[in-house]
This record gives C-alpha cells, sequence and structure tokens, in this order.
C-alpha cells in the first residue's frame, strides 16, 4: 500500500513538474503575475511528493519488501539496517529517485529563499529546474521505475554487492548528488538569463551561492568516494582515472571554474557570457555523468546499470538540455553587454588563467574518458586510455594553475603589480624551498621531480596563509590592530584561504604518496616479519570468523616502531552470504606521517600467506584537504553577502514570524 | 542487447576481481628488483583484457596474471621495455596500452589539451582587443539604473556589511 503510494506520489510529481514547467515561463512571457507565482507552490509541492515517494521506497528497504522487484533485486534480510536504508540509492532506481529528489530539492530552495530575484527571473529559473524534472522523472517513470512489484514474491532479496556495503560507500552519493545536481540551478540561471536576454552583476551575486554549495558537497563527495576506493579496493590506490570517477571529476573542474568567473562576473561585470556559458557547460558536465554512470555505455569498475533504452534515454536528455542551452546561447550571447575592462596582469586576468587550465583539464578528462567509445563507433578500432594518459597529460596542466593559485589574489583588480605580488609571496617562495631541501634529505629515493612537487603544494598553502597576514597587516600594523583587522575579515575571505589551503595540502598528500609509497609483496609465515615504513609488522596467523552476513579469515599483525607496540591490524577476507563474493578489508594504521597499510592474500602451498603491505606517506592529507576546502566552502557560504535568503527576509511578506 | 548482457557478467566479474586483493603474486616476482621494478612499471601501463579500467599490475584476473608472467619472461630474455611492450602489442591489440600511442587515431585524443589551450588563449585575446576598440561598451544608462535598483534593494533589506 505504501509502495502504491509512492509510485502515486512519483506520477503526481512529473504533472506538477509539467506544471511548473509551463506556468511560469507562460506568466513571464504575459508579464502576468499570478502565473509566475505559481513556480513557488509547484516547486514546495514537487519536493514534498518527491520525499513522500522516497520514504515510501526506503520503507520497502527497511521493511524488507521483497514483493516490490527493485528492494527484491537490490537488498537482503539480513543486511544491516544503515545499508537496507543507503540500499535505497545503491541500485540504478533508487539513484534516479534521489538525483530528482535533490534536484527537486534545489528547486524548492529557490522558490523559497530567492525573494531577492526579480519575479520574473525567479518564474523562469523555475521553469527551467521543472523542464530538467520532467525530463527525469519521465525517464525514472518510463525505463527504471523503482516501484514495480512482483509476483510471485520471492521469499529473500538478492543483496547489495558487498563491496558496496561500507559507511563512506553508502553515504557518499547523497553528497556526489547535491554537487552535480547542484549545479542545475546554475544552469537554470544561465538560460532564464538567456531567455531575458540581460545578465549583470547582481546575477552573479544570485548565482554564486548555489554554486558555491553544490561545489562543496562534489568535493566532499569525491573525496568520501576516493577514500572508500583507498580502504576498500585493496590495493591502496586513491584515484584510478577511472571513467565514473572522471564523471564527477569532470564538473567538479568546471565547476571550480565557474564560481571563480561568477567572481569576476559579480565584482568586476567583466566575463559574463562566458560565466554564462560556463554555467551551461558544467551542468552539461553533470548530466554527462549522469549519462556515462547510468547507461553503462563505458567500461568502468563501478558501473552498474546496463541497459540500452536508459542509455538512449539519458543521451536524449543530455543533448537536448546541453544541446539546447548552446543553441540559445549562441542565439542570446551576442545581445548581452560586456563590461570591465582588465589588463592581462590582474586579478581578473589571473582569474582567466584558472578558468582557461581548469577548462583545458575538463576537456582533457572528457575527451580522455570519452574517446575510446568514439573512435570504436567511427573506425572499430578498440584502444584504451587509462590513467598512464591522464597522469601526463592532466598533471603538467596543474602545473602553472598551482603557480598562479597564490599570485591572484595578491593582484590589484583591473592592474595588478606582479613584482610587488612575488615579493609579497617571498615568505611562500621560502617555505617551498626548505620544503624541496627537506624532500630530498628525508627521501633518498623517488622520482627526482617529486620534491619540487611537494614544494609547489607548500608554496600555495603557504601562498593562502601569507595572503590572509598581509591582509590583516600581521607584522607590519600592532598586534591588536591585526586582530582587529582579522576579525572584520569578511568570512568569504577566510573561505578562499582554507580553500587554497586545502588544496595545496592536497597536492603534498598525492604528490608524496605517489612517489614515497613503500611496498612490500611477500609471503609470510606466522611468526615472521617485516620492516615497513619504520614499522616492524609481525604476522601472528589467521582465524576464522564470522560477521553479520559474511565469513572471514582475519589475519592478526602485531605492528611495533622502536621495539614498543604500537598497535595489532587484523586485515581479513571475507566472503559475503548474499549474493556470495569475496572482499578483502585492509588492516590500516593511520598517522600524520602516513599510513601503515596491510593486505591478505591467499594461502601458499608452503603453509604460508601471500601478503602486500605498504607506506603511504603523508596520505591523509589529500582527504584532509578536501575536508578543508568543504569546510572553507561552508564558511564562504555563511557569509552574509552571499548568504542565500538573507537580504530578503525582512521584504517577505508572509505570515511567518521572523526569527 | 546481448552485448550489453556480456558487458553486465563482465562488470560482475569485474567487482569481485577488484574485491580478490592480491595482484602481483610473491611467486611470480623476479629475485632482481631492478628488473622486477621495471615489470611492475611496464605492467602498470598495460591493460588487463578481461577488466574494466584496470591494469595487469593491480589486476587479480587470471588472465592478468598470465600477462605478468610474460612480461617477466621477456624481461628475463633481455629484452629492452619497449621490446616487451611491443611483443605484448602483438599479441593482444593496441587495447592492451592503458597509454595510447601517438598515431593518426589517437592525434586528437593527444592534441586535445594543447588545442584546447591555444583557443582558449586566441579566444581571451581576441575578447580583451574587442572591448578595447569600443571603450564606451560596458552598460547602458538604462541597464545601470537597474543595477543601482537591485543593488539598492538588497541594501535596504538587510544591511550587507562591507
Amino acid at each position: 500500500m505504501i509502495v502504491e503510494f509512492g509510485h502515486f506520489a512519483l506520477i503526481l510529481a512529473l504533472l506538477v513538474a509539467t506544471v511548473q514547467l509551463v506556468v511560469p515561463a507562460a506568466g513571464a512571457a504575459l508579464k502576468d503575475e499570478r502565473m509566475m507565482r505559481v513556480g513557488e507552490p509547484a516547486a514546495v509541492s514537487q519536493l514534498m511528493l518527491l520525499a513522500i515517494a522516497f520514504l515510501a521506497l526506503m520503507h520497502a528497504y527497511v521493511t524488507s519488501d521483497f514483493s516490490v522487484a527493485n528492494v527484491a533485486e537490490n537488498s537482503h534480510s539480513t543486511k544491516p539496517l544503515i545499508y537496507k536504508m543507503a540500499g535505497v540509492w545503491g541500485n540504478h532506481e533508487g539513484s534516479m529517485l534521489l538525483w530528482v529528489l535533490i534536484l527537486a530539492l534545489f528547486g524548492a530552495a529557490v522558490a523559497l529563499f530567492g525573494n531577492n530575484l526579480p519575479p520574473t527571473l525567479k518564474a523562469r529559473v523555475l521553469s527551467v529546474q521543472a523542464s530538467i524534472a520532467v525530463a527525469f522523472l519521465l525517464f525514472s517513470l518510463l525505463t527504471s521505475n523503482p516501484f514495480l512489484r512482483l509476483d510471485p514474491t520471492p521469499s529473500d532479496g538478492r543483496g547489495l554487492n558487498p563491496i558496496l556495503q561500507d559507511p563512506a560507500l553508502a553515504f557518499h552519493p547523497p553528497f556526489l548528488y547535491t554537487g552535480y545536481v547542484g549545479f542545475s540551478i546554475a544552469f537554470s540561471f544561465a538560460i532564464a538569463a538567456l531567455i531575458e536576454g540581460r545578465i549583470d552583476a547582481a546575477w552573479a551575486r544570485w548565482v554564486r551561492p548555489w554554486t558555491l554549495a553544490a561545489w562543496m558537497f562534489l568535493t566532499i563527495g569525491i573525496a568520501m568516494g576516493s577514500w572508500w576506493a583507498y580502504y576498500e579496493l585493496g590495493w591502496g590506490g586513491w584515484w584510478f582515472w577511472d571513467p565514473v570517477e572522471n564523471a564527477s571529476f569532470m564538473p567538479w573542474l568546471a565547476g571550480t571554474a565557474l564560481l571563480h568567473s561568477a567572481l569576476v562576473m559579480e565584482k568586476r561585470e567583466a566575463l559574463k557570457i562566458w560565466t554564462i556559458l560556463l554555467a551551461i557547460l558544467t551542468f552539461s558536465l553533470s548530466l554527462m555523468g549522469t549519462f556515462i554512470v547510468r547507461s553503462g555505455v563505458l567500461t568502468s569498475v563501478h558501473s552498474f546499470a546496463v541497459d540500452p533504452a536508459r542509455g538512449v534515454f539519458i543521451l536524449a536528455i543530455l543533448i537536448l538540455f546541453t544541446g539546447g542551452g548552446l543553441a540559445l546561447f549562441a542565439l542570446r550571447a551576442r545581445d548581452m553587454q560586456t563590461g570591465g575592462l582588465f589588463q592581462p596582469i590582474s586579478r581578473e586576468g589571473s582569474l582567466v588563467l584558472n578558468n582557461l587550465l581548469l577548462v583545458t583539464g575538463a576537456a582533457t578528462v572528457l575527451v580522455g574518458t570519452l574517446y575510446p567509445m568514439v573512435l570504436e563507433a567511427l573506425t572499430g578500432d578498440k584502444i584504451s586510455v587509462g590513467p598512464p594518459f591522464f597522469n601526463s597529460t592532466f598533471g603538467p596542466l596543474m602545473v602553472p594553475l598551482l603557480i598562479a593559485l597564490p599570485i591572484g589574489p595578491m593582484l590589484a583588480w583591473k592592474r595588478g603589480d606582479l613584482v610587488g605580488a612575488m615579493q609579497r609571496l617571498v615568505a611562500a617562495v621560502l617555505a617551498a624551498i626548505i620544503a624541496t631541501v627537506a624532500a630530498y634529505a628525508i627521501a633518498h629515493r623517488g622520482p627526482w621531480l617529486a620534491p619540487f612537487g611537494i614544494a609547489l603544494g607548500v608554496y600555495v598553502m603557504a601562498g593562502a596563509v601569507t595572503e590572509w597576514a598581509n591582509r590583516i597587516k600581521l607584522g607590519s600594523a600592532g598586534r591588536a590592530e591585526a586582530l582587529r583587522r582579522a576579525r572584520n575579515l569578511p568570512r568569504s575571505a577566510y573561505g578562499t584561504l582554507l580553500a587554497h589551503f586545502g588544496i595545496g595540502m592536497l597536492v603534498v598528500g598525492i604528490i608524496a604518496t605517489s612517489a614515497y609509497r613503500e611496498e612490500h609483496i611477500l609471503v609470510m609465515k606466522p611468526g615472521e616479519s617485516l620492516a615497513v615504513g619504520g614499522y616492524e609488522v609481525i604476522f601472528r596467523g589467521i582465524e576464522q570468523g564470522r560477521g553479520p552476513n559474511y565469513r572471514e579469515d582475519v589475519a592478526d599483525f602485531d605492528v611495533r616502531r622502536g621495539g614498543a607496540a604500537v598497535t595489532r591490524l587484523t586485515p581479513s577476507k571475507r566472503l559475503y552470504d548474499a549474493p556470495p563474493q569475496p572482499t578483502t578489508e585492509a588492516g590500516i594504521h593511520p598517522s600524520w606521517r602516513g599510513d601503515l597499510y596491510v593486505v591478505i592474500g591467499d594461502p601458499q602451498p608452503d603453509g604460508g600467506y601471500a601478503v602486500r603491505a605498504y607506506f603511504n606517506p603523508l596520505v591523509r592529507f589529500i582527504w584532509l584537504g578536501a575536508l578543508i576546502m568543504f569546510i572553507g566552502g561552508g564558511i564562504s557560504l555563511s557569509d552574509r553577502r552571499l548568504r542565500v535568503g538573507a537580504p530578503a527576509r525582512a521584504r517577505t511578506p508572509t505570515p511567518v514570524p521572523a526569527e | 542487447m546481448r552485448r550489453f548482457f556480456a558487458w553486465a557478467l563482465l562488470i560482475g566479474a569485474m567487482l569481485s576481481g577488484a574485491a580478490g586483493a592480491l595482484a602481483v603474486q610473491p611467486n611470480e616476482m623476479l629475485a632482481d628488483p631492478a628488473l622486477e621494478k621495471r615489470a611492475r612499471a611496464i605492467s602498470a601501463e598495460l591493460r588487463c583484457l578481461v577488466c574494466q579500467n584496470q591494469s595487469i599490475d593491480d589486476s587479480d584476473a587470471p588472465l592478468a596474471g598470465d600477462l605478468r608472467r610474460l612480461v617477466r619472461e621477456r624481461l628475463a630474455a633481455n629484452d629492452t621495455d619497449a621490446e616487451v611492450i611491443d611483443y605484448i602489442v602483438a599479441r593482444y591489440g593496441e587495447f592492451v596500452l592503458l597509454r595510447p600511442r601517438f598515431e593518426a587515431t589517437t592525434l586528437l585524443l593527444w592534441l586535445t589539451p594543447l588545442l584546447v589551450l591555444l583557443g582558449g588563449l586566441a579566444l581571451v585575446v581576441r575578447s580583451a582587443r574587442r572591448p578595447a576598440l569600443q571603450e564606451a561598451g560596458g552598460l547602458s544608462e538604462e541597464e545601470k539604473a537597474r543595477l543601482v535598483e537591485i543593488l539598492e534593494e538588497d541594501q535596504q533589506s538587510g544591511p550587507s556589511p562591507r
């Protein structure tokens, strides 16, 4: 009954979205205020209907209602409760439901908090947002309906793929989706602006918080996915240039560029047309990501929806929105006024460079991801494009970006002083030189370029701090004055500081762990020991164990350092009951210095076990850096000047009492 | 349809492969560390043919193991790195290379970063020149008025600290 209720709510949501698509847009064209207003209640009720549908599906999962095909195919009665809940989006149909739910959430947020928007713009934004919803609700209902029943009801479900039964993985899709679906708002604003035929600094100001929110969640979602791959896939890697990873990375790159170009537009009225184009492209890359992941056209580690009808449907959606958006752009962009002149060496100039390099990076990833498929379709040649390609093309593109990163914020708007900026960065450059020397001194192996890579990261971190120190006149003014300035600095400045600092940390982590990772592959018998990354690892033996829905062989390792016991690691090999699949659980001992990472393999004929042990130096910096970027985004978002609803509250004629 | 079904099977096989843990087995490794190091570097460039986007160095599929052994056999037979790779490509095709060779069919792939970068630069230069000619560009009076109006609305309803 509840399932039918959810199904019905999903259909109703489609109808409401259709109304939201048509009526406000017509109202904006006819200058009919009442029609324009329809967008708001429609967006809110669309959200409520989809929330009902989503909860209904979750109820079916939690109660293990195997009469629902989706539940029977993806859940199992013995699965722990949190994975039953996470199971809702751990499959194609459910994840599309989550997709439209988040889309509706953003639409409703604009309806509720966008009171400072001009009514016609708001009506058009909601209408465009609804057009995306209509497309994806149709997709869901026609090709991927999660509410279909089974007859007869199977006695138990097939279970969720065991490697997906993991907290970080279970909860990263909502973050990831909030990220890339969030860019739909930037898209809707861009299309609405093109329809209106005008765009100004205020537009950028409205769009920026939404983009920032989406970017934050995408950042943390990608980081969670990478963290999961690191500890769950069992070979200690954290990024594989897998198509599914690329799918989320491309909108991240374009979204990062968009954040920066919208800044130029807001402050200086420049890069307007470019910003609009970038907003369209960013969401198009989100759609591309959805297409890549959901259609299964590309060979990839985690893809699990394999159905041509769906692929063609999403491709049609992709072509409709990307093609439509770009066509509208081509028609209308010329009419838009450009403004804000600037010299090449200026804050604007540096942000143009940022955009150029980020977009080139995104294009490289896009072409690399799609090339094998397109080439095969055109010529029949089968080639592979893997990590070595991306490392040698994408990597070098990021070097100038990172070098320019601390310089940009030091330059004035319009016309900057490069020499002056460099002088102010002396401390950061000094820190980088020290880091280079230190890296050479500490590490005796690894590629000769690696210390420079680490120095680059340190320079970015130090550059972020230097900029902050400059702004509060640390050292030049008195301590009280610096403190006062530090307090008065807008939160967005702290957001920038943290985001840039986080990028630096991420770079240090990536280079350190890639260049200086220590790896041992060997056979160990109980009682034998191994020296890894300054630790002594002693293999004690293997024991059989039993978890809630798996059996496992658990290895026991004592970890000692300088003779003192540090910890015990228990990497294991699991065999899940349903579906019967093996997984490996790595034993990881984290520290600031790096992670000790031990994996157990198969028993060997001589009574020993295959063992793989790594020391991954500074690997935590990767995710810590991403977390700091996320926090930076949050702090920036809390800045009053950016806060979505803040300026509107006093003016809203609603009966809701003010807080 | 059949192809998609085959893919489904492949993905299933792959997921279990990904979770199977050890790729390079201790008994496969060469005694000479320098040679083994070269073998690992070559392996990272070669695709596991039955996997999805994994190198033979990362995969524990049986075929990947065969290829790893083959690489080591060739190295032990004093092949150079390039000879080893040529040998594998001759048997398994270009598909096995994770870093495609620079040739006619991959020209666009390899040149994309450069083309986009240069194209972008050209665009930047062009658009930087254009407004210089029409200095007066910018906002029309009407638009300026509207902008001021909008910004004032914001100011009235909530003073923003500037």
